[in-house]
């Protein structure tokens, strides 16, 4: 069994990584802070100013662990890779998939499928936990309007319809977002989805979320063999990593969004953890970054069902299994791209 | 890699299961469990050619590299034995003395190699079981010659259409390191997934 492996973020700007024997070294100012084997680590994300040796990039990119260069917010800037490996036949039934107009909708839809009913799950679930009865209204009419969105995606015939049903579902979820928020609501009000950047706290802590979510599709994709950049439902586009979008869709309201909420609704999040920038930006500060990330970290360990292959595992491996599902239809052993469903 | 060359191990790989041996040259998939680990640490300890030499007058080589241009085969031999000048190889496998089809064709193999390239008959061989330190002799006669060549053939076949032939599901799932590549239960029950498929865009709450 694969087995998830820890990744180790580094979030101390200034700080030295370097491999020593089998081992990677954090120094901050030429003082050890940290020192692990490299077998147990499935890679290394560093945020801003980190220093790298070359040979513990050599060694990552060698052993196919991953090593992510991010900016101080999480954003992608660059990866260290090794030669091209695995399957040149998978991608290239990739990319025949992606001009096979049969193909590419049935995949697009059973991912924004996937989507939606997960995100009717923590629509429900926020239901289930609130004893406010305005808010449990509110959230079964979402509920209710996710369910009429899935009977008309089943009809879709084309991408943009496919990509209307889900931009108008995601609209819906948003909608009602703020009532899944328990404590500080003031503070953590969702004024609609902004990205770049985040004008408000929730868009901050989620959008934050999901760049490291984002980098563990595309670290899922790679790990099997895909291309990261072909996708399916989401456009080309240079740099972008299309492929990781479409995986990511299906885990953004259950990993994600479900994080956020539970750092807020349990306040190891609070309104102190931001930093606010002339005009309006607002962004994670370090402790509130540290925090989310050994949230992610824990949630990522704890052990889930998989539906559909009916097998314990942890929720971080997830990715890694619905990149194999998908590598797996686009080779003609599966008929149809099961997507990961939350119960 | 070259679809005439056929790596010796390769057979006994389809012989197992023909999907394993097609995830792993036709997918380049390999993952490691317990079993191929204890596997590459005994073939660790055979596969060094420096020790080859004299053993009680018989003349031992180790990791031999073995060909058969004729039938298209690369492979390596843990050990062969020279007794006289007729080849003897000797498969080191791991666990206990056991008969397997899928081992006595890959040895069968390697010895229709050692025939090409000394121009001997190779008449025996043996697979040492590990565990249990014994011996098993393998004769090659003609029934096992020509179930190596049709082997052959159909992993040829295989390699060259690039397919991959479906899970088998059962037993031998349970062993193999490359379950988590192959998905043999979610794959092999096409109908499950053609009811989640319609499960998808429907609302069913508990």
């Amino acid at each position: 069994m694969h087995q998830l492996l820890n990744t180790l973020y580094i979030t101390t700007e200034g700080a030295y990584l370097h491999l020593d024997h089998d081992t990677l070294k954090v120094e901050v100012e030429k003082e050890t802070k940290l020192q692990v084997p490299i077998h147990h680590l499935g890679g290394v994300v560093c945020f801003g100013n980190v220093m790298v040796s070359p040979f513990a990039m050599h060694r990552c990119a060698e052993d196919g662990r991953f090593m992510v260069l991010l900016d101080r917010n999480g954003r992608f800037k660059a990866r260290v890779e090794g030669p091209v490996s695995g399957n040149v036949l998978l991608r290239k039934a990739q990319h025949e998939a992606m001009t096979n107009n049969q193909i590419t909708i049935s995949i697009a839809k059973n991912i924004v499928a996937g989507k939606i009913q997960n995100t009717r799950q923590v629509i429900l679930r926020g239901a289930r936990d609130t004893d406010d009865q305005q808010d449990v209204l509110t959230l079964k009419a979402t509920a209710e309007s996710l369910g009429g969105a899935l009977s008309r995606l089943s009809n879709c015939e084309d991408l943009d319809q496919i990509r209307g049903v889900e931009g108008e579902s995601a609209r819906t979820y948003f909608g009602s977002f703020d009532k899944l928020v328990r404590e500080d609501r003031e503070s953590f009000k969702l004024n609609g989805r902004t990205r770049r950047p985040p004008l408000d706290r929730m868009n901050a802590l989620i959008s934050f979320i999901y760049a490291l979510l984002m980098n563990d599709c595309v670290a899922a994709a790679e790990g099997v063999g895909l291309d990261p950049q072909m996708g399916f439902l989401h456009a080309l586009r240079p740099g972008r990593a299309a492929l990781a979008l479409d995986l990511m869709e299906e885990f953004r309201s259950i990993l994600a969004d479900r994080l956020a909420l539970t750092l807020v609704n349990r306040r190891q999040i609070n309104k102190n953890c931001f930093i606010e920038r002339p005009g309006g930006a607002i962004h994670l500060n370090d402790e509130g970054r540290k925090e989310v990330v050994i949230a992610y970290q824990k949630r990522k360990q704890e052990e889930i069902l998989h539906p559909f292959l009916e097998q314990k595992m942890p929720i971080g491996l997830i990715p890694h299994v619905q990149a194999r599902l998908l590598a797996r239809t686009l080779r003609g052993d599966m008929e149809e791209y099961i997507p990961f469903l939350y119960r | 890699m070259d679809e005439a060359t056929i790596p010796i191990s390769a057979l006994n790989q389809y012989t197992y299961c023909s999907r394993r041996c097609a995830l792993i040259h036709v997918e380049q998939t390999f993952e490691e469990n317990i079993y191929t680990m204890r596997g590459r640490d005994l073939h660790e300890r055979t596969d060094t050619p420096e020790e080859s030499g004299w053993e009680d007058g018989i003349r031992i080589e180790r990791a031999l590299p073995l060909w058969n241009n004729r039938l298209g085969l690369i492979g390596k031999a843990d050990v062969v034995e020279f007794h006289g000048e007729t080849p003897y190889p000797v498969e080191y496998k791991h666990g206990r003395l056991h008969k397997y089809e899928n081992d006595d064709l890959q040895l069968c193999a390697q010895a229709l190699c050692l025939e090409e390239m000394t121009g001997q008959p190779v008449p025996r061989g043996a697979i040492f079981h590990h565990s249990s330190r014994s011996r098993r002799e393998v004769a090659f006669d003609h029934e096992l010659h020509n179930l190596v060549e049709i082997t052959i053939k159909a992993i040829r076949g295989m390699f060259s259409s690039k397919t991959i032939p479906p899970p088998v599901n059962d037993a031998r799932c349970r062993n193999c390191s490359l379950q988590e590549a192959c998905m043999p239960s979610a794959i092999a029950e096409q109908k499950r997934t053609r009811l989640l498929h319609e499960n998808l865009f429907r609302v069913i709450d508990p």
